[in-house]
């Protein structure tokens, strides 16, 4: 997606650059800070602020300390729904993992290029978001051992299945385990991705309208281009919340079949 | 037809997916709707199913956009 000269390149807000360090590198891999670690400094200072902020002990709490009890009483709800007593262990990990999803999406989000700063958007990249997948599957994985041992695979065989079935049913079963840490991080990657793309997308058009001097064609393309950006804009604040539910979500639910094997 | 250009058209095709997607997502959403209405206190419990099955048909979806892309790269 070459970017020809004066239109808009709607995949050059993707590049990761690095800021300093060109030349650190581990066994033959660069190792600089790029702004993709800009950004995710920027996420963990953000987040460490507000619960910073909201982490009193006040009776009757001020509005600080409510939105971030609301936050962490929403995730241990979701928890105990999922999993039950056995997974309170795991809300530190969930509720850090819902947390920084969430912010870093609404970081991306963020007007600042009106002060020349683009934002750039951690899980916009399907290697950001498949080790957060990763890390999920992974503790999944550790925790389904350790508990069960052997008894694990146990789980891709449901109750009351015939013995012929078994075999094919394993297989089945198996693969739609391993699939989960792709479909994870897939789904927010391709969700952030899709809604810059399209965003960006539509200021190019705004951009040509208003460039072309043309009276009559240039209202007619900018003023609808930036009424659906405005609306787009606000749709993706909703899905920045959805998609870091549905990952805090999924990956309870994962842990769940680990823990309490169905 | 070369290669690009059966790329560049399989790109458009495979982003038909995109548009069955939403018929998806809406169907989920819709039948929680509709139920909802109808039994408005049990909908609170089921929060959780909704955004499950929502996910699911979404990241369905989301695989057909992902071919598109892939095409469209391969292409351009």
């Amino acid at each position: 997606m070459a970017a020809q000269s004066g239109n808009v390149d709607p995949m050059h807000q993707f590049t990761v650059e690095p800021l300093f360090g060109h030349d650190w590198a581990i066994a033959g891999h660069s190792i600089a800070f790029t702004n993709s670690a800009a950004w995710m400094a920027a996420t963990l200072v953000a987040l460490w602020l507000f619960m910073l902020g909201g982490m009193k002990r006040e009776l009757v709490p001020g509005r600080w300390q409510m939105a971030v009890e609301g936050f962490t009483g929403f995730i241990t709800n979701m928890m105990d729904t999922s999993i039950g007593p056995k997974g309170r262990r795991f809300v530190p990990y969930v509720f850090s993992l819902f947390m920084f999803i969430l912010f870093a999406n609404i970081l991306g989000m963020l007007p600042t290029a009106l002060f020349g700063l683009h934002p750039f958007t951690v899980t916009s990249h399907l290697t950001a978001t498949g080790v957060l997948a990763i890390l999920s599957f992974g503790i999944v994985l550790v925790v389904g051992f350790a508990k069960h041992k052997l008894h694990f695979f146990s789980l891709f065989i449901p109750h009351g299945t015939p013995w012929y079935m078994v075999p094919l049913i394993f297989f089945v079963e198996l693969l739609s385990f391993l699939i989960r840490p792709f479909s994870l991080g897939l789904r927010l990657f391709v969700a952030m991705t899709a809604g810059h793309v399209l965003l960006e997308v539509l200021a190019g058009f705004v951009i040509s309208g208003a460039n072309s001097g043309s009276l009559a064609l240039g209202p007619i393309v900018v003023i609808p281009s930036f009424a659906l950006m405005v609306g787009i804009s606000v749709l993706e604040l909703l899905v920045a919340a959805i998609q870091a539910y549905v990952f805090a979500l999924l990956t309870s639910l994962y842990l769940n079949d680990a823990i309490n094997l169905h | 037809m070369d290669a690009q250009s059966a790329a560049l058209i399989g790109a458009g095709l495979a982003a038909i997916g995109a548009g069955m997607a939403a018929l998806g997502v809406g169907n989920v959403f819709g039948s929680f709707l509709e139920s909802a209405l109808r039994n408005p206190a049990a909908a609170d419990g089921q929060q959780g199913r909704l955004f499950i099955g929502f996910a699911a048909a979404e990241l369905l979806g989301l695989l057909s956009f992902l071919i598109a892309i892939l095409l469209y790269l391969k292409a351009a």
